[in-house]
């Protein structure tokens, strides 16, 4: 324990209700019901996941030490949750001594409040930004535009999202549920001088975008980016994008600032040879990203002059008091746990109601925001938005147990809200958990059988890597239904009824 | 105490307020100390001519294209490069070897500082070298000091042809991040840029160099 300490600890603060991206206005149940009648989002996304998935199998298979790295990785998170106020605080020394201002916010709206400073001292009236999810998190892009600064958005899918005044609804893809006929539509009527001939050919419609935001790249005197990474050995904090506009956002403009989440950083500079394989591999399913942008402070004659990092809590210190949930802190953002999660795929992102989608967002929303912050509060459902079929914790590459944190959060909403019944199910739950071995074997055996189960629900092989385990380990008897049947059954309606406290079946299905 | 910089009108206790509860959280939810396991790959080596292949081959994979060649054809190669792209007006970092560019028939422009940045898009292609490459994932790394230029030189302009000598390419990410000097403003390259936005169909060249051009230099 720090030195510093003194007195009784006190439990930190979600982030403030009302405020930012973390919460929708319908529980997960009724905004998926909505969803789940948009063909088009189930076409693209399955499309979308099942491409990724395939690619990332087919790349972390390549690396004989895989398992290694993940094992590494999730560690070295670990470590640096436990190491936090150290860390920060040497991150903070370095970017100072390199010629980087570090300022604090407590939450999103301080962090607003500090960013629309700094760009007003500049005299800019735009900015440009880098894909970044910490600030669609704390809303930073509305109260820029409230505080008459215009943001440009400049990640493809990111413009795509703005110019249609949208919402993203996947982590790496967040315009995947637009098709290539409607980004021209969007492209259309809402890009100044775009050659009204512009097909939809995607090399095309990302032409158009490159000459529109050519020009901003080269005018624009401040960029606003996220960070991947920030070393607290060095001070130096990493950017991973795959189209360029990171590293002109990054290097263009006379100012930039950085908002950064405070569980972003990392010990040592080294620690990035276990996160670059890590990363890359997981996201777009690619060996390396095409483009990773590193930088120290401020470099004399090379990119930005005045760079500013701003470090957000934002809920965060709320999640990190949580010894099951702080894992979720661990997060590196890949979206591994969106493409393979039977939930999303059918879903989309956006009935999740927050910035953060799918698995991922499950459990690291109602921990930075709560779940009991309002009557009826719709986090109070994202506990359920899931099977607990276990693809997620498979597919982590810093090894996220997230079906557990699920199972520990919807046991935290059943004491918050004081559902009985639900408390007698939870019990037993609990009581499983407490048992590894037999849990594992459950969750093993029901995930084998739903992820390979194909659209008709019939189970032919099993492919590598389950092939050695089913080798060697007795299978249960796969369900009987595949996850499409199990949501649409009254069984898996009820599931995600149960999330509904007003409901009064509100007992765990299973 | 330590000094803290701070902007104008903030007050040092949003730092306090939000260290402390770091710390109190750590206190409500004490964590066993955790021992990093590294026992993945690292200090990997390979012959020199698997070394290239690999590099090769994933350079290739990534829509890269690739010349090798010995020291002594440098500005033989580079100037083909150039040549096949229809490069004639084209930027050299300040501390390039000068003799890369020998056979080049168009202009040569050395950048610098003063050059305003957007004015590089008049240029046609970009010649640099590299920092270090990294050949199982086909990355170069480059680290802004003369040979390579700042940041903007590789990355406003259309083509760049970048030159990688076998003593730097490594096997492995390890290998490779090791060879860094941290503080450097450092670009990791894979390939041109690409875009997959649009219904998940890979485009090429989004905003960074449309064409890279990758020079193996085999003896050197
Ligand atoms: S929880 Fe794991 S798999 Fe999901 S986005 Fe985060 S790091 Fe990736």
């Amino acid at each position: 324990m720090s030195s510093t300490f003194l007195g009784m600890p006190a439990a930190p603060p979600r982030s403030p209700y009302g405020t930012g991206n973390l919460r929708g206005e319908q529980k997960f149940p009724e905004a998926a019901h909505g969803e789940l009648r948009n063909e088009q989002l189930r076409r693209n996304l399955g499309k979308a996941t099942h491409t990724i998935r395939a690619k990332r199998l087919a790349v972390t298979g390549e690396l004989p030490d895989w398992e290694r790295l993940r094992d590494a990785g999730s560690a070295i998170k670990t470590d640096t949750m436990n190491r936090l106020p150290e860390l920060l605080e040497e991150l903070e020394r370095r970017v100072t001594e390199r010629g980087g201002t570090v300022h604090w916010a407590r939450d999103g709206a301080e962090a607003n409040e500090i960013v629309t400073r700094l760009v007003k001292a500049t005299g800019s009236e735009e900015v440009i930004k880098v894909k970044s999810m910490a600030t669609q998190e704390i809303g930073l892009n509305e109260h820029l535009e409230a505080e008459g600064i215009r943001p440009h958005e400049t990640d493809l899918a990111e413009l795509i999202v703005q110019l249609a005044h949208d919402r993203p609804s996947h982590i790496l893809v967040p315009a995947i549920h637009r098709n290539r006929d409607e980004i021209r539509r969007i492209f259309l009527k809402e890009i100044p001088g775009v050659d009204p001939r512009l097909d939809s050919v995607p090399a095309h419609l990302a032409a158009a975008a490159r000459a529109y935001l050519r020009e901003k790249f080269m005018t624009t005197k401040v960029a606003l980016s996220g960070a991947n990474f920030g070393i607290a050995e060095t001070g130096t904090l990493s950017v991973v994008e795959s189209e360029g506009n990171g590293r002109m956002c990054l290097t263009m403009p006379e100012t930039l600032i950085s908002v950064m989440g405070i569980e972003k950083v990392l010990p040592r500079f080294a620690d990035l040879e276990v996160f670059l394989q890590l990363l890359p591999r997981s996201s777009t399913g690619e060996r390396m990203n095409p483009y990773t942008s590193m930088w120290t402070g401020v470099t004399p004659g090379d990119g930005p002059q005045e760079f500013h990092l701003v470090l957000l809590d934002n809920g965060r210190t709320a999640a990190l008091a949580d010894k099951v949930g702080r894992e979720a802190l661990n997060c590196i953002r890949c979206s591994a746990c969106l493409n393979v999660c039977p939930v999303y795929e059918r879903t989309g992102g956006h009935s999740y109601g927050s910035t953060y989608p799918g698995p991922i967002g499950a459990v690291l929303t109602p921990q930075l925001a709560g779940m009991h912050a309002a009557k009826d509060d719709p986090n109070s459902s994202l506990p359920y938005a899931s099977s607990l079929c276990g693809a997620c914790f498979d597919a982590c590459p810093v090894k996220i147990d997230i079906p557990s944190l699920l199972v520990e959060l919807r046991h935290q909403n059943t004491e918050e809200s004081g559902a009985t019944a639900e408390k007698t199910a939870m019990k037993a739950a609990a009581s499983l958990m407490k048992r590894p071995k037999l849990y594992t074997k459950a969750q093993k055996a029901s995930r084998a059988g739903r992820l390979l189960a194909g659209k008709d629900g019939k189970l032919s092989h099993l492919p590598p890597p389950f092939n050695g385990w089913s080798a060697t380990r007795d299978v249960s008897e796969p369900p009987k239904q595949t996850f499409r049947e199990w949501f649409a059954s009254q069984e898996g309606q009820a599931e995600l009824r149960a999330a509904a406290p007003q409901d009064d079946e509100g007992e765990e299905s299973r | 105490m330590t000094e803290h910089a701070h902007g104008a009108g903030e007050s040092a206790s949003a730092r306090e307020t939000v260290l402390g509860r770091v710390r109190d959280a750590l206190a409500l939810a004490e964590a066993p100390r955790v021992e990093v396991p590294r026992d993945y790959r690292t200090g990997r080596t390979l012959p020199d001519d698997d070394l290239v292949g690999l590099l090769t081959d994933r350079l290739l994979d990534y829509k890269a294209e690739v010349r090798t060649c010995t020291a002594d054809r440098t500005a033989e190669t580079v100037a083909e490069a150039l040549r096949a792209h229809g490069a004639r007006r084209v930027g050299v970092p300040p501390g390039l070897d000068p003799g890369w560019l020998a056979d080049f028939d168009g202009e040569v422009e050395a950048d610098s500082a003063e050059v305003p940045a957007p004015r590089l898009g008049e240029l046609d292609g970009v010649v640099t070298a590299s920092a270090v490459a990294c050949a199982e994932t086909g990355t170069l790394f480059l680290d802004g000091t003369p040979r390579q230029g700042r940041r903007a030189l590789t990355l406003v302009p259309d083509l760049h042809v970048c030159v990688v000598d076998r003593s730097t390419v490594e096997v492995g990410v390890p290998e490779a991040v090791a060879r860094l000097v941290p503080e450097r403003p450092t670009t990791l390259i894979s390939g041109p840029s690409a875009t997959s936005d649009i219904e998940l169909e890979r485009v090429e060249g989004v905003h960074g160099p449309r064409t890279l051009v990758v020079l193996i230099r085999t003896d050197v």
